[in-house]
């Protein structure tokens, strides 16, 4: 069953009480929070997913509590509690949800090293996969909710899940975080897409999550063959470019960009080697979304 | 009281047939207690059949355990070599030395800091060796420095600039004003060298478990509780059976440095959580270290939920209350009162008017 034909207060009393189990990619997370917030931003983002058993065997217990006290009343927060131990600073109570999100990223990327994890969006076509690392600001995140709109299948947004023993990309498909201009390009752009309400004032300003489509998710045991790496940089009025980038550039690149790079050790190493010499590397400036899907279709039909 | 289903486990106690619900809450307790890594080394020696998920969580585990081995062997050899340099005698404890002596406890063991002991009249040439290396002080503020240099058994961490790794510089093992008085000379003395990694030394096997006994029996935190409590398991152990009358000998030093009681509650907590350790014969002798009966119960409640891990699955009612007074218990052990009170009146005072307490800092004089 779906969490969509859950009734509101079913959802809620699960997340009161021993949690709503979900799995998103290779993961099975444990949601727990008494935060109305929260329980709103997970019906309306995982609304595709199927509800998990509660005795389903989680990797992640992830708990978006409340805070104690005098700010139970006033000023209320949200706080990351994971195996019992507070994670991050608090955030206000309205950020819940943006919360929970970080939170279930840190999970994975601080404890799946089954993969090597880099800090980049990946997507996916005819089974290739483009992985698009880039900075905060960039407009990496802008990019991947465009081309998930016009075609390409959404692996991730975030974290590329790069399997430890083949070198496969595989998919988490979990909701887009969008930030700041990027929520009402994307909103024009794709106007059948499902958005979170939106989280003000954040450490990075607004955001809104966009839902995964159902079709997408329905292929989360597909992994995909990684086939570019392309740096995407948004530069407003300039015209589109695509350059060749040198590969041991971006050697260095994805390495400095992932999150267990040195932990691999020399299998992290030879992993990253094989993934770039069978890739094609380039960097990627562009200002108009439409433009940007039409260069991503030549990529596939070249 | 039953023990967490993780420390009957770690500990050979336990039941390896476990339903789902029942790994995915042993997981979040290795997780919480930093104990992942030795997890995965138990399943593996003993072959246990483990779900699919939980595979994969335990060989992650261990893959970040074998990394900060290696770099902590690294970082152990460094520092040896550069005390070595100025000409100081220095003797590794605790995980580094488990580590570089190759001792059970280091097998799945993750590390923090890095202790070091010195000679106290080597502290001050010890210290600008290591900053010569790139371990500087870190920047606690002036009243934190003179309360490490003046009471404690260490001074003020050392961290090295570029890769954070940090350093406790011991004189000795427990802190010169506490009510264990412990001659970091005789420690020093019958260190041992290191056969397999030239130029490191280690506390002998009775100093190396009265050390860990202390540590744990005069902390306030307790967040390694468990963990400490497997490292001294494995080394009564290890040297029980590979140094001939142990025993004996440990018992001796425990009254010759005055640390009978934290002995006691070490061997108590050590056999109530894994099983029998001491000889037969010894058990008589390890009675009389014994403390009285009011304080022992009370020690004995304190520290069983101190050692369970602070996971939600293990929390009781009154653990808050326990916690809090070990808290108390471990300044009240470091420290006489006359030095205790206005320490934690000033701390309070800190706490409360952080930017007050930096400017004042900044506007004194340097110590």
């Amino acid at each position: 069953m779906t969490l969509a034909a859950l009734p509101p207060s079913a959802l809620a009393s699960r997340l009161c009480g021993d949690g709503l189990v979900l799995r998103t990619g290779p993961f099975v997370f444990r949601l727990r929070s008494p935060l109305p917030v929260v329980a709103q931003g997970v019906a309306a983002m995982y609304a595709d997913h199927a509800e998990l058993p509660a005795a389903t065997l989680a990797d992640f217990d992830v708990q978006i509590a409340g805070a104690g006290g005098l700010r139970r009343w006033v000023r209320r927060q949200s706080r990351f509690v994971f195996d019992g131990r507070a994670v991050f600073d608090p955030l206000p109570a309205a950020h819940g949800y943006a919360l929970l999100e970080w939170a279930m990223n840190w999970c994975i990327s601080s404890h799946a090293h089954q993969f090597l994890i880099v800090h980049a969006a990946v997507i996916e076509r005819g089974g290739l996969a483009a992985i698009l690392p880039a900075p905060p600001g960039s407009g990496k995140s802008t990019l991947c909710a465009g081309l998930v709109n016009a075609g390409w299948r959404l692996l991730s947004d975030e974290l590329t899940l790069i399997d430890m023993r083949d070198g496969r990309v595989w998919p988490l498909c979990r909701p887009v975080s969008l930030k700041n201009e990027s929520i009402e390009v994307i909103r024009h752009f794709a106007p059948e897409a499902r958005f979170s309400r939106i989280t003000l004032d954040t450490a990075k300003g607004r955001v809104a999550h966009m839902r995964p489509s159902a079709e997408h998710l329905a292929r989360v045991d597909e992994p995909a063959r990684a086939r570019w790496i392309i740096y995407p940089r948004y530069a407003a009025g300039q015209a589109i470019t695509m350059r060749p980038r040198a590969r041991a550039a971006a050697l260095v690149d994805l390495a400095r960009n992932a999150f267990n790079f040195a932990l691999q050790g020399e299998a992290g190493f030879d992993r990253l080697c094989q993934l770039v010499q069978d890739c094609d590397c380039a960097d990627f400036e562009y200002s108009r979304l439409d433009e940007a899907v039409q260069m991503f279709d030549r990529l596939v039909s070249a | 009281m039953r023990s967490a289903r993780l420390t009957a486990l770690l500990g050979g106690q336990g039941d390896w047939m476990l339903s789902d619900p029942a790994w995915e809450q042993v997981l979040g307790q290795a997780r919480r207690s930093n104990l992942a890594a030795r997890l995965a080394r138990t399943v593996g020696r003993r072959q246990v059949v483990v779900p699919e998920r939980i595979g994969l969580h335990l060989a992650a585990a261990d893959k970040v355990q074998r990394r900060a081995a290696q770099a902590m062997r690294v970082e152990a050899m460094r520092l040896v070599g550069l005390l070595h340099q100025a000409g100081i005698p220095v003797v590794l404890l605790k995980g580094a030395a488990y580590l570089m002596a190759d001792l059970p406890p280091a097998q799945g063991r993750l590390f923090g800091d890095i202790d070091l002991l010195v000679a106290r009249a080597d502290l001050a040439r010890a210290e600008s060796a290591l900053l010569g290396g790139g371990w500087i002080a870190s920047d606690l503020g002036r009243y934190n420095q003179r309360y490490y240099r003046e009471w404690m058994h260490e001074i003020p961490p050392l961290v090295h600039v570029s890769r954070g790794s940090i350093v406790d510089l011991h004189h000795t093992i427990a802190p010169p004003t506490s009510v264990f008085r412990v001659d970091g000379a005789a420690l020093l003395g019958a260190s041992r060298s290191v056969a397999a990694a030239p130029g490191c030394a280690v506390l002998q096997p009775t100093d190396m478990v009265l050390h860990s006994a202390v540590h744990l029996f005069t902390d306030g935190e307790f967040e390694q509780g468990l963990r400490d409590m497997l490292d001294l398991h494995d080394l009564l152990h290890h040297f029980g059976h590979s140094e001939p009358a142990f025993w004996p000998a440990l018992l001796d030093r425990a009254a010759q440095l005055g640390v009978q009681r934290p002995l006691y509650h070490a061997l108590h907590h050590v056999e109530r959580l894994f099983g029998p350790v001491l000889p037969d014969p010894l058990r008589r002798r390890a009675n009389e270290l014994r403390p009285p009966t009011l304080p022992r119960l009370l020690m004995a409640w304190l520290l069983a939920v101190a050692l369970r891990p602070p996971h939600p699955s293990c929390r009781q009612p009154g653990d808050g209350l326990a916690r809090w007074l070990l808290y108390v218990r471990s300044h009240w052990l470091r420290m006489p009162v006359y030095l205790l009170l206005p320490h934690l009146l000033r701390k309070a005072w800190m706490r409360r008017f952080p930017d007050r307490a930096s400017k004042q800092q900044a506007a004194g004089p340097v110590a």
